[in-house]
């Protein structure tokens, strides 16, 4: 029980409170499994991921390639294995960054009642684009570059999580226990980290889960209309652009790497749901 | 239980620790009206006494409540508490004064962040008056928490893991952290369970004693304030009605409203009987106020005079006032 750990002075951390959430723990396990096998890959793949085998082009997964081969007999298994170093890292950096970004906007349009009307007409203003396009003009002006598309797809993502910090942090502006502080006297930036960021996490973490899902597909848009990472470095969005040619003929090449999205996404997002029930203390009853 | 030897020395009770003048607040409402919340209140709370501010909901006793301590920024008026005018301090240095006055608040819910753990929030009060941190900090927390009627053992818990009344509690003990002069204590007992509410009153009225606290009692229960209040403050759309010693106005209320407010009051006594005066209606809106007297369009005296300009608040001796121009006639009759 929660209490009688509370009263023993020791809290199970939060590792260890995962364990009593299987669809968490789950998630996490998933996430895990993918991360190493994008970390070891030269160990676990026989074939360099950018090896070329004319003979074997268009092989459906077997015994000597696993997930088969792609067009131009590459082993789609070390091609997904390596993508994900590059997806996921792309997926990440691009939360970070939009979090980053939507947090600062959201906490200064939702608590600060003068800088709401410009700072909400900016996230309008940046909604109204289609993401794909808003990308595109991003990375054309800042020139592309790994760095530079991650950047643009957080700027891209960023006014999705305001809108979410905005929204919490309106009401919880005006909550007592907001009012305790500032007859407090606590500082203005400490109100907002500790009182209003700490209660807006649990829509944060839902909204970041999907970012990550959307930027792993954005990055894949961006590289199929040549403004994304360098081709040569495979991503899951490549896979998935090139192999679209030889859906009906040769499935497998988006079949893995689509998987490989769809796993990493699921993952997240139970590992996600179980995190935002766990980090708060009314949800988590350990059971 | 150790009180700092400040607490007791404070009970000097003639002179005023806090004078409220004309305090005023005005929201801009939709459409760029005006709402008229609090209209020139003005009262005086002595050094280790109570006031009751009473009134319906919608009289504006919150809103100036928050006003004096500038949660929100007064319209008009001034706040003079051990001669500084807290109105018209620039916010920095307003925050030197906050520690001085606190509030409790009404909402045991709310009030208290449910992702944080009763050390920390009373934590948090500590650091606002630089206490020490490490282990005198753990004792100060136990005592406070003792103080108010819980257990040292509490300290590690989150918010959800208490009864209303025992998140009032740590409401008070995180307002008495910083060792406040003053402390408006907004409806603190209306959200709980009436059996509940006899305890947390007792509790604030016996913290009031031992430590010479100043308080100012927001409540629309008439009993509640009788049982704890030295002076009654009577609010009516915004306005000051009457007010006065508790003992005198209970005794001999003098405004129409505060007669109407009186007659509502359950008395436990069946053979006491008050003078019935029907109150029918509801408050009109803050937006547009009545003219004159804003209580004469429920007010079973009304005449036409009273329409005309706001009444003057007229002094009746020992600190009682009423705002009404009929008041001698009634009380004739």
């Amino acid at each position: 029980m929660a209490g009688a750990a509370s009263i023993a002075g020791r809290e199970p951390n939060l590792l260890m409170r995962l364990v009593s959430r299987p669809t968490a723990l789950g998630g996490l396990l998933v996430l895990v499994v993918i991360a190493l096998a994008a970390l070891f890959a030269p160990w676990l793949s026989s074939h360099a991921p950018g090896q070329l085998s004319i003979a074997n082009r268009l092989t459906p997964p077997g015994a000597l390639y696993l997930m088969g081969t792609d067009d131009l007999g590459r082993d789609i298994f070390a091609r997904v294995l390596y993508s994900g170093r590059t997806s996921l890292t792309v997926g990440f950096l691009v939360v970070a960054v939009a979090s980053v970004i939507g947090i600062v906007l959201g906490l200064v349009a939702g608590f600060f009642r003068k800088a709401d009307a410009p700072v909400s007409r900016l996230i309008d203003a940046m909604m109204a684009f289609p993401d794909i396009l808003l990308a595109i003009a991003l990375v054309a002006a800042l020139g592309p570059s790994a760095a530079n598309v991650v950047l643009a797809l957080g700027i891209v993502y960023a006014p999705r999580l305001a809108r979410v910090v905005r929204a919490s942090t309106l009401v919880i502006r005006e909550l007592p226990y907001v009012e305790a502080a500032r007859a407090l006297a606590v500082p203005t930036p400490v109100i907002l980290v500790r009182h209003v960021l700490r209660n807006v996490t649990s829509p944060l973490l839902v909204q970041a889960t999907f970012i990550f899902a959307q930027a792993i597909l954005a990055e894949a848009g961006l590289s199929f209309l040549g403004v994304g990472i360098s081709p040569d470095i495979p991503t899951w969005g490549t896979m998935i652009s090139v192999g679209r040619q030889y859906m009906s003929s040769a499935g497998w090449i988006m079949l893995f790497p689509g998987l490989a999205i769809v796993f990493t996404v699921l993952a997240l997002q139970l590992l996600g749901d179980g995190l935002r029930d766990l980090l708060d203390p009314r949800l988590a009853k350990d059971i | 239980m150790t009180l700092q030897p400040a607490f007791a020395e404070k009970r000097d009770t003639t002179a005023p620790l806090l004078s409220i003048e004309g305090l005023t607040k005005r929201f801009t409402g939709r459409g760029g009206r005006t709402v008229y919340a609090v209209e020139d209140v003005s009262f005086a709370i002595r050094r280790g006494t109570t006031v009751g501010l009473v009134g319906e909901s919608g009289s504006g006793k919150t809103t100036a409540g928050r006003a004096i301590l500038r949660l929100i920024e007064p319209t008009a008026g001034r706040a003079v508490f051990e001669g500084t005018d807290l109105f018209s301090l620039p916010e920095r240095q307003m925050r030197a004064w906050r520690q001085r006055l606190q509030i409790i608040f009404q909402d045991p819910f709310s009030s208290l962040n449910p992702r944080m753990r009763i050390d920390a929030i009373i934590s948090e009060a500590l650091d606002a008056r630089g206490f020490p941190r490490g282990e005198k900090r753990r004792e100060r927390i136990a005592e406070l928490l003792t103080l108010v009627g819980l257990s040292p053992d509490h300290a590690r818990r989150f918010p959800h893991e208490f009864s209303g009344g025992q998140r009032q509690r740590i409401g008070i003990a995180r307002a008495l952290a910083v060792e406040p002069d003053f402390v408006v204590a907004d409806e603190p007992v209306s959200a709980l369970d009436v059996s509940v509410q006899a305890q947390v009153l007792n509790l604030l009225s016996d913290l009031q004693k031992r430590l010479g606290l100043t308080l100012l009692f927001i409540s629309h229960d008439l009993s509640v304030v009788e049982y704890l209040c030295d002076e009654v403050v009577v609010m009516y759309l915004g306005r000051v009605m009457e007010r006065g010693p508790a003992r005198q106005v209970y005794a001999d209320p003098r405004h129409p409203y505060t007669r109407a407010l009186l007659a509502t009051a359950p008395v436990p006594d069946p053979t006491v009987k008050r003078r019935r005066v029907p109150l029918t209606g509801d408050i009109p809106s803050p937006l547009d106020p009545p003219s004159g007297c804003v209580f004469r369009t429920r007010c079973p005296h009304a005449i036409e005079a009273c329409g005309g300009a706001v009444p003057p608040t007229e002094t009746l001796g020992e600190g009682h006032a009423v705002a009404c121009i009929r008041h001698r006639e009634l009380a004739a009759a």
